[in-house]
């Protein structure tokens, strides 16, 4: 069965020992349109790097919500930035910034 | 012996000073932009240089540097503006060289000693024996040896510009003095024809059909200012002269008419004074000022015509080319994001004046990456300066963009496709299966063997990567589809999605034709191999970006739905056409934003009564669908499909 991220296994747990808000409203700042996200998972239904991989960018963006991070940042590269998602969202949620942004979030998380 | 004699005042000093400085910081910047050329663009100048491109070249660069053609084009009443001062002031230098080499040649010829002491009378010149001694008695004829006295006039290069100061009773001899100084009045009279267009412009710019100017800092203000003077100073120093001496045209001498030489003769010296100052510091600012633009252009186009362009990162050219922009804002004119979305700040003349002052990195990144790389200002912008791939530097990822990320997509399956044609409908065509299906209608009904490439699934062509500044990673997803199609086989190459088509086109290095499905449906229509019947609809089409403007592609589409329907013409077409907002070059506007550029496309489209809207980007149709139910939306390829007569049948 294909895997859209509803699963209750241990990525369902949220950490709040692990989880940073701080990144989560920065990421708010910066992509206001991510706090209408419903959780739908069209964007993983349709997303181009998902035919080919297990990558989803549902739970990306839930694991970032959460402040979830590990290992995100190389997760996100596989994204093609094609647009796909951002066209099918039903929320107007602009993924491709999303998707720009929690790199750039986390790539200077890392600088640090 | 000899005398020699020099046209000399001291207030010709600031305009020396001027002069000077400008000249050694324009060569001194100009050298290090070409030093900062990449391997290149140095093999462009090494190898052309001097070619059969010069001749185009030097035309080119009196066409746009001075005639202003392509402003004219886009709206004539600016172009007349910029062609007055650029034309205007030019010729007034060439001409006023011409006037005073005659004058001073004459002058030389007729050897008067009356001339000579009059000239000395009245303080514009010096006279120097054989030992750079000034001579003091003017009233020498001969020398000690009882040697008639030989005069040598020298014509220093300012001559032209003072030459109303320094030459107030012309030579008998100089026939043609009287036209001469007409022909400069009527020059200058051209100038203040710019002159005051330019402030039409500065007080109302619609009066001069400009809907929005651009906005300047002080220091252009005052440069502005400082060049805005020069001539009403010209004008007032020459009348005055003219009054003290009646010479010059039909324009000063009529002004100098009012002009009291018993009040006015303490006038001169002042006048012509504060005019070589407002020169002086019009030409000392400009090598920091965007008048900077007045010899760079030149030099742009030259480079340019030699085959010179921008590489993916900041070099030497770029320089060039951020330097030679005028601010004129034409590119701001027709800028979606300043129309609809009300922000000022993001057109390519800020983009490019802030990258010329060096403005901080994450300042330019913010305005850099808020446009939809619709080309729209690249296509007006009269410089022609490549404002996209400035862009895509701009938004150059750093460390972000790193190789490798891809390898998930595995090495491509091998497909044997000799002999046919692959089509690749692009990511965006997932979305919109009726322009596939369209196509394999289309295919199948013209007896072409097709290979529908990512059917199933589809890898990016990398554009959209390539436009947010993530160069490596594009290149990576452009290497994969490379092999899958040099691996196939496949003849041709047809997409269905423009975005694909010039990315295809433009950045890979593929061996095969690329066409879009425009260009090639009107191929098969033209060698009768698809048999439509009308459809009797009236239909508006929209060209898409990156089609159009982006790869030129306006007639094939017009000549298939020609010969389907009946396309209506429609206000912003061809390289007007707004884009449909939703373009993939802008990552940061929301979906709101978008919508407001898309119902201003509709608008467009819609402003005449049609049937439908037709278009031919899969992403372009998405975005009008969500606009309106009162108009289909349909792609040509789907209104094609739609239309044909089976042979069979
Ligand atoms: S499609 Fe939009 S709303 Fe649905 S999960 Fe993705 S981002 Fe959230
Ligand atoms: S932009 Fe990225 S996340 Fe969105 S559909 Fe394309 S590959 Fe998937
Ligand atoms: S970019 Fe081109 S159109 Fe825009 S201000 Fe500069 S010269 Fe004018
Ligand atoms: S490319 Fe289009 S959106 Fe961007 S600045 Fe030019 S006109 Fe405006
Ligand atoms: S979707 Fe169409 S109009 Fe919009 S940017 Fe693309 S090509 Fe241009």
């Amino acid at each position: 069965m294909p895997d859209f991220g509803f699963s209750i296994k241990k990525t369902r747990s949220e950490s709040i020992d692990n989880g940073s808000k701080q990144k989560y409203e920065e990421l708010v700042r910066r992509v206001p349109s991510f706090k209408r996200c419903f959780q739908c998972g069209c964007c993983t239904a349709t997303c181009s790097a998902r035919q080919f991989s297990d990558f989803n960018i549902r739970r990306m963006h839930t694991l970032f919500r959460r402040g979830d991070a590990d290992g995100l940042s190389e997760q996100l590269k596989k994204c093609m930035l094609c647009g796909k998602c951002t066209l099918v969202c039903p929320r107007g949620v602009n993924i491709r910034q999303l998707v720009i942004s929690m790199r750039t979030i986390l790539d200077n998380g890392e600088k640090k | 012996m000899k005398i020699s004699i020099i046209p000399y005042s001291a207030f010709v000093i600031p305009f020396l000073i001027g002069v000077v400085i400008m000249a050694v910081t324009c060569i001194i910047k100009y050298i290090r932009w070409i030093r900062m050329f990449d391997a290149a663009q140095r093999d462009v100048i090494r190898h052309n240089w001097f070619s059969w491109k010069t001749i185009p070249a030097l035309w080119e660069m009196f066409r746009e540097g001075l005639l202003h053609f392509r402003i004219i084009r886009k709206n004539a009443v600016l172009g007349i503006m910029h062609q007055a001062f650029a034309l205007g002031w030019a010729l007034l230098i060439v001409v006023g060289a011409i006037q005073s080499k005659n004058a001073i040649a004459c002058m030389n010829q007729e050897q008067s000693i009356t001339q000579l002491n009059t000239l000395i009378e009245q303080n514009g010149w010096y006279s120097f024996d054989k030992d750079k001694n000034i001579i003091l008695n003017k009233r020498i004829t001969y020398d000690e040896a009882g040697n008639k006295v030989h005069l040598h006039y020298y014509r220093p290069f300012y001559a032209a510009i003072f030459y109303n100061y320094f030459i107030h009773k012309e030579p008998a001899s100089f026939r043609k003095a009287q036209a001469y100084a007409d022909l400069m009045d009527g020059l200058l009279l051209y100038v203040f024809l710019g002159l005051t267009l330019a402030l039409a412009k500065r007080l109302w710019s619609k009066s001069v059909g400009v809907r929005r100017k651009a906005s300047h800092n002080l220091v252009d203000r005052v440069t502005k200012l400082s060049l805005w003077m020069i001539f009403p100073l010209r004008l007032i120093s020459e009348s005055i002269t003219s009054s003290l001496y009646g010479n010059g045209g039909f324009l000063t001498k009529y002004l100098g008419s009012f002009l009291s030489p018993d009040i006015f003769q303490y006038f001169e010296l002042v006048s012509w004074l504060s005019y070589s100052v407002v020169l002086a510091i019009f030409f000392i600012s400009m090598p920091f000022t965007r008048y900077m633009h007045i010899f760079t252009e030149l030099l742009l186009i030259w480079f340019r015509k030699i085959g010179m362009k921008e590489s993916t990162r900041p070099t030497g050219y770029t320089r060039f080319e951020l330097n030679a922009c005028s601010r004129c804002g034409v590119c701001i004119e027709g800028c979606p994001i300043d129309k609809e979305l009300d922000n000022h700040r993001i057109q390519a003349v800020y983009l490019i004046r802030g990258l010329r002052a060096h403005r901080r990195e994450a300042k330019m990144k913010i305005i850099a990456d808020n446009c939809l790389m619709c080309d729209r200002c690249v296509n007006d912008c009269p410089v022609g300066i490549d404002i996209s791939s400035i862009r895509r530097m701009t938004r150059s990822k750093g460390s972000l963009d790193t190789i490798g990320n891809y390898s998930y997509i595995g090495t491509p399956r091998p497909f044997n496709a000799i002999g046919r044609i692959a089509y690749f409908g692009g990511c965006m065509s997932h979305l919109t299966p009726g322009i596939t299906q369209a196509m394999q209608k289309i295919f199948e009904a013209a007896d072409q063997k097709y290979w529908y490439m990512d059917r199933d699934r589809s890898i990016c062509c990398g554009r959209p990567l390539r436009q947010q500044g993530f160069l490596n990673q594009a290149d990576d997803l452009m290497c994969k589809n490379t092999e899958m199609i040099e691996r196939s086989g496949a003849m041709m190459l047809v997409t269905s999605c423009p975005i694909c088509y010039r990315s295809f086109k433009e950045e890979y290095n593929l061996k095969i034709p690329v066409m879009h499905h425009t260009e090639y449906i009107d191929l098969l229509l033209r060698q009768g191999k698809l048999n439509l019947k009308r459809d009797k609809r009236t239909v508006s089409y929209h060209d898409p970006c990156e089609l159009g403007r982006g790869c030129g592609i306006y007639e094939q589409p017009r000549n298939v739905l020609n010969s389907v329907t009946t396309v209506r013409k429609i206000k912003e077409q061809k390289e007007e056409s707004i884009c449909c907002g939703f373009n993939l070059g802008n990552a940061v506007i929301s979906i709101e934003e978008q919508t407001k550029i898309r119902d201003a496309a509709v608008r467009s489209l819609t402003a005449k009564p049609v049937d439908a809207i037709v278009t031919a980007c899969p992403m372009c149709k998405k975005s009008f669908q969500h606009a309106t139910d009162r108009y289909p939306v349909q792609d040509i390829a789907e209104v094609v499909a739609a239309n044909l007569i089976k042979q069979d049948e």
